[in-house]
């Protein structure tokens, strides 16, 4: 007797049809709702690439200048508007080339489904050309992963592939599919699938905790939100804002949770962690109830967890299970989707304004901002300020931009200091801390949200890790707008030989060809500036601009981003400089 | 806190890779197996793993929670020594020569419970299965006359307490 392990809803495309695997594929894709997706091809894929070419008007492929590049490509458009991304890749070293997108996207929560082509099944295991374990490779770093040696499992397990990238906490799936698999014809009918007997996506809500959690928060006199990425994951956007407003409770995001909430609604206090605000951390040290939703405490936002938050309570709202009490102990676990213990907890919260409370973070604002802030929007220094470079894309975009950031400096800067009234609209590689993340997710968010002005914002380090993707951005003309903050040096490593190394910048400076010159040899309107009074018209120039768009900014070479908990240290001895 | 013996119960369903993808969440926490099996389970078509592990309890629970998250996972479960009714199963090779020279040997075997499982002219084989410290036993005891060769099954294991593994199966069924 066969044992069912999946269910499957109704048959939805009515009629059996033979194909072959490789139609089977398209199909699939179709019949998950997939209009764009991001590859590279070579042989052992060529046969669903054959069947991509006779499928574009329904498909639209967008052919990456390297697999990472698809990958990140699938993330920025994942990221933006909750759909699955697709990259797709030839086995061997196609299929490995895709492994840091797919860390990335484990390590993030981002629902993606990639299809690798494999060698013929008679020939696993042989060493064939372009043969490599890539379900081996990517096991641990996928939610999950199949191989595909017989057409007729193709329908099912992609079915499942899409239901296990998008539901519960969402993840990358890698789906393997020999290329006989890809030949071979099969009776294709499409189910898609509602459930595994062995995957549980969401716990149940237990009540009780929800109850114990409101009891916690109505009796607090110095409660703390700290929101991550589940609010987004979640769609519980406008749920949260009602709880914040409805508590009075201060709330600060981690820099995945950023964009859940407008920037400059009252009660956001900012970003915790290594480069977040001075308030939101230290007072994480000094609140009396700590209300964590949708966020895994990553040590870049607890420092040192011996002394983290050790005088509150903390309430931990999360989908994962594995994640309670994984870092931080939590007093009050509330196990299930925020957009539903949001909502219980919403009806159970009496309203407060915990004024004398919120005025604690305004009073660190005020020092931060005389400080650092102040300092970073007018400099009055010689080369022009990464902060004041965003600050100009702030004024353009009012806010409604999606900003695509790569890692290090100019990450954390522009996560401090952008703008953002609508959710989904900031992409950064926040886990894995991907260079070379943001130029190809900024192509997949532009296609992800076409109606939205999409500005990727890049180091002159990483840029040049995944430059080769102009080309992408040149032959499907996407309208990205690329600003590089060019210092010349791997600035963020360059900042820690500062502080701790004595200043030995070992490989941190970097000699940068003549990116204005790149750009134009991709026929993209490319412009430097390095004078402030330049920069204004410059930026707007670029934000106008209807096609795409390159900006290179020379900044301050040896600038320092403040605040910083430096590692090993308490959230609460965050240095201003 | 403390390390100690823990023995992780693993039900999955029968998938080529899931061995490798639970070995990797422990190779991920730089945490060395001490055995593991893998076998068919009471339910049909479900497949159990029995993991022995040293570590502390927080770090056991963290890793069946990382284990359990596994897709093609049905549930895991951790439990301590007194919690469980184990046993390993040890074979050991002897020279028939030796065997005969010396029938303290015999003595040993069976005081020890053990019993011979093949006998050619050329050597024996001993199977005892018992707890880990009478293996060991026996197998100091034995190495003066020159073990041919000798090996050590993973432990098994049975909880005292019940599994509700079927109770979560169907709960599936009769939900989708």
């Amino acid at each position: 007797m066969e044992v069912k392990t999946a269910s499957f809803e109704k048959v939805s495309s009515p009629k059996k049809t033979t194909v072959s695997g490789a139609e089977a594929v398209i199909k699939c894709l179709l019949e998950e709702g997939v209009d764009t997706l991001y590859g590279y091809p070579g042989g052992a894929i060529m046969p669903v690439y054959d069947e991509l070419y006779k499928y574009q008007t329904q498909i639209h492929h967008v052919l990456t200048r390297h697999e990472q590049g698809a990958t990140h490509a699938a993330q920025g458009y994942a990221r933006v508007n909750g759909k699955v991304g697709v990259a797709m890749a030839t086995s061997g070293p196609g299929a490995t080339n895709l492994v840091t997108g797919i860390a990335d996207a484990q390590i993030d929560s981002t629902p993606m489904v990639c299809i690798t082509g494999q060698v013929g099944s008679h020939l696993l295991g042989s060493d064939a050309f372009q043969e490599t374990d890539i379900i081996g490779i990517s096991t641990p770093i996928t939610k999950w992963n199949y191989q595909i040696t017989k057409a007729e499992e193709i329908p099912e397990i992609l079915a499942k592939a899409f239901f296990i990238a998008r539901s519960g906490r969402p993840g990358p799936v890698l789906i393997d599919i020999t290329k006989d698999a890809q030949f071979a014809s099969l009776e294709f009918t499409y189910k898609k699938c509602s459930g595994i007997r062995s995957y549980k996506p969401k716990p149940e809500v237990n009540l009780v905790e929800v109850e114990r959690a409101a009891e916690a928060i109505n009796n607090a006199k110095k409660p703390m939100i700290i929101f991550g990425q589940g609010v987004i994951l979640g769609s519980a956007e406008e749920l949260f804002k009602q709880v914040v407003e409805k508590s009075g409770i201060p709330a600060a995001w981690t820099i995945l949770g950023l964009s859940a909430m407008p920037t400059d609604h009252p009660l956001n206090v900012g970003m915790v962690g290594m480069h977040g605000n001075y308030g939101p951390n230290v007072l994480t040290n000094e609140c009396d109830v700590l209300i964590a939703i949708g966020m895994r405490f990553d040590d870049r936002v607890t420092g040192n967890l011996e002394k983290y938050a050790k005088q509150a309570k903390v309430i931990h709202f999360e989908i994962d299970p594995a994640e309670i009490n994984k870092n931080v102990h939590a007093d009050i676990p509330v196990l299930g989707n925020v957009n539903e213990t949001l909502k219980i907890l919403l009806e159970l919260l009496k309203p407060n304004k915990h004024e004398a409370w919120h005025q604690k973070f305004k009073d660190y604002y005020q020092i931060e901002f005389d400080k650092i802030i102040k300092n970073d929007l007018n400099a009055e220094r010689g080369k022009i300020g990464m902060a004041e470079v965003i600050d100009e894309i702030n004024h353009c975009s009012k806010g409604d931009a999606v900003i695509v950031s790569d890692v290090g400096q100019h990450q954390m800067v522009a996560c401090r200091y952008s703008k953002f009234n609508q959710t989904r609209s900031n992409v950064t590689s926040g886990g894995l801390g991907t260079m070379g993340f943001a130029l190809p997710a900024a192509i997949g968010a532009k296609m992800g949200a076409p109606d939205r002005d999409v500005v990727a914002v890049i180091g002159d380090g990483g840029y040049q890790m995944t430059i080769q993707e102009l080309g992408t951005i040149f032959q499907t003309k996407v309208p990205v707008k690329i600003v590089i903050l060019n210092n010349d040096f791997l600035g963020m490593v360059r900042q820690w030989q500062q502080l701790f190394f004595e200043k030995r910048y070992a490989s941190t400076e970097m000699v940068n060809p003549d990116f204005i010159t790149i750009a134009k040899g991709y026929h993209i309107k490319a412009k430097q500036v390095s004078k402030r009074e330049d920069l204004k018209e410059a930026v707007t120039e670029m934000m106008e601009s209807k096609e795409a768009y390159f900006l290179e900014v020379k900044v301050e070479q040896e600038e320092n981003v403040f605040p910083m908990v430096p590692t090993g240290a308490s959230v609460s001895d965050i240095r201003l400089e | 806190m403390e390390k100690k013996n823990f023995t992780v119960s693993v039900y999955t369903e029968n998938n080529i890779g899931l061995l490798s993808r639970i070995a990797a969440i422990f190779q991920k926490r730089h945490i060395n197996i001490e055995s593991i099996t893998a076998s068919r389970s009471e339910v049909n078509e479900v497949m159990r793993f029995i993991i022995v592990v040293q570590v502390t309890e927080d770090q056991v629970k963290k890793i069946v929670g990382q284990i359990e998250k596994q897709i093609e996972v049905i549930k895991a479960f951790y439990h301590t020594d007194d919690e469980m009714i184990y046993q390993e199963t040890a074979l050991y090779k002897i020279n028939s020569a030796d065997f005969v020279k010396d029938l303290s040997i015999q003595d040993f075997i069976k005081g020890s419970n053990a019993r011979i499982v093949t006998v050619t002219p050329k050597f024996f084989v001993i199977e005892k299965t018992g707890k880990r410290h009478e293996t060991d036993s026996l197998y100091e005891k034995l190495k003066p006359y020159g073990l041919m060769q000798f090996v050590r099954s993973g432990t098994i294991a049975v909880t005292k307490n019940e599994m509700p593994i079927s109770n979560i199966l169907e709960q599936f069924d009769t939900t989708n």
